[in-house]
């Protein structure tokens, strides 16, 4: 039985992270496939966090719960690295499809 | 008190990442990161300058929840915008006006936006009134700005603000 349910959620991880890479490659500018890393990773690494606590706490001596910290330190450094890829893409001026706001907004003084 | 112990939530915090760490709990482990949680906040002092105070516990808890179904509509939402046709997308920027000050709070809507349903934190104005935000999918820009106002903003104004 919890073979199963860890099966499921492997699946479902390698499920999400294939369509967050994915993304990269069907979207069409910078700021657009920011989203696919970003988002449709969080998911597929906390499942598979997951399973790896559900098989881990079931096999060896205790409950394994380090992947905890793990999903943590991703959702707290995951938005941070989008955050300033966004960021720099403003400030050189990236190609966009939806209309980039004007200068003063977006910070650039050169 | 606030000499010895300056940030009593930091030490809390750093003794539990410890016995995440280890990954086992003991009496011996729990001293050890209980004596960790009071030294780093000492001797990092000078790296924390204000001290965090919340206020309405519960409310943060409900705010955490809040998000992570958050998250987890995000993902199946731009899981379902990749595999359908991007073309047909309609990213936008949109300025988020902020009520929020410190820069703690700031931080936390800027990296709650970011997880949340197709979008991206991108810049904070100079003068720190107003968060640029891009959107993956939107046609409706005023009630993406109101739902995270709502959403998000109004509940980390009352944690750490009010």
């Amino acid at each position: 039985m919890l073979d199963i349910i860890i099966s499921i959620l492997i699946l479902i991880g390698a499920g999400f992270t294939f369509v967050g890479s994915l993304g990269l490659a069907r979207l069409k500018d910078f700021y657009t496939r920011l989203h696919g890393p970003t988002k449709a990773t969080t998911l597929g690494v906390g499942s598979l966090l997951i399973a790896s606590a559900l098989y881990f706490s079931h096999t060896g001596p205790g409950i394994s719960l380090h992947e905890v910290l793990i999903t943590l330190f991703l959702f707290i450094t995951a938005p941070v690295s989008a955050h300033l890829l966004a960021k720099a893409a403003l400030h050189l001026r990236l190609h966009s499809q939806a209309p980039v706001p004007e200068e003063d907004k977006v910070g650039n003084r050169d | 008190m606030s000499r010895l112990l300056p940030h009593p939530l930091l030490s809390l915090a750093l003794t539990g990442f410890w016995l995440l760490l280890v990954n086992q709990f003991s009496l011996g482990q729990l001293v050890l990161g209980l004596i960790l949680g009071w030294l780093i906040p000492l001797f990092t002092r000078s790296f924390w300058p204000e001290q965090v105070r919340i206020r309405h516990p519960l409310t943060l808890l409900r705010f955490i929840a809040v998000v992570l179904w958050d998250i987890l509509i995000a993902n199946l939402t731009v899981a379902r915008l990749i595999l359908g046709r991007p073309a047909k997308l309609s990213p936008a920027f949109i300025e988020v006006p902020l009520a929020l000050e410190t820069d703690l709070a700031i931080g936390l809507l800027a990296n709650t936006i970011c997880l949340t349903p197709g979008t991206v934190s991108a810049q904070l104005t100079s003068d720190r009134k107003t968060l640029l935000v891009h959107a993956l999918n939107t046609d409706d820009p005023e009630g993406l700005v109101a739902t995270i106002k709502r959403r998000y903003e109004a509940p980390l104004k009352e944690v750490f603000e009010s």
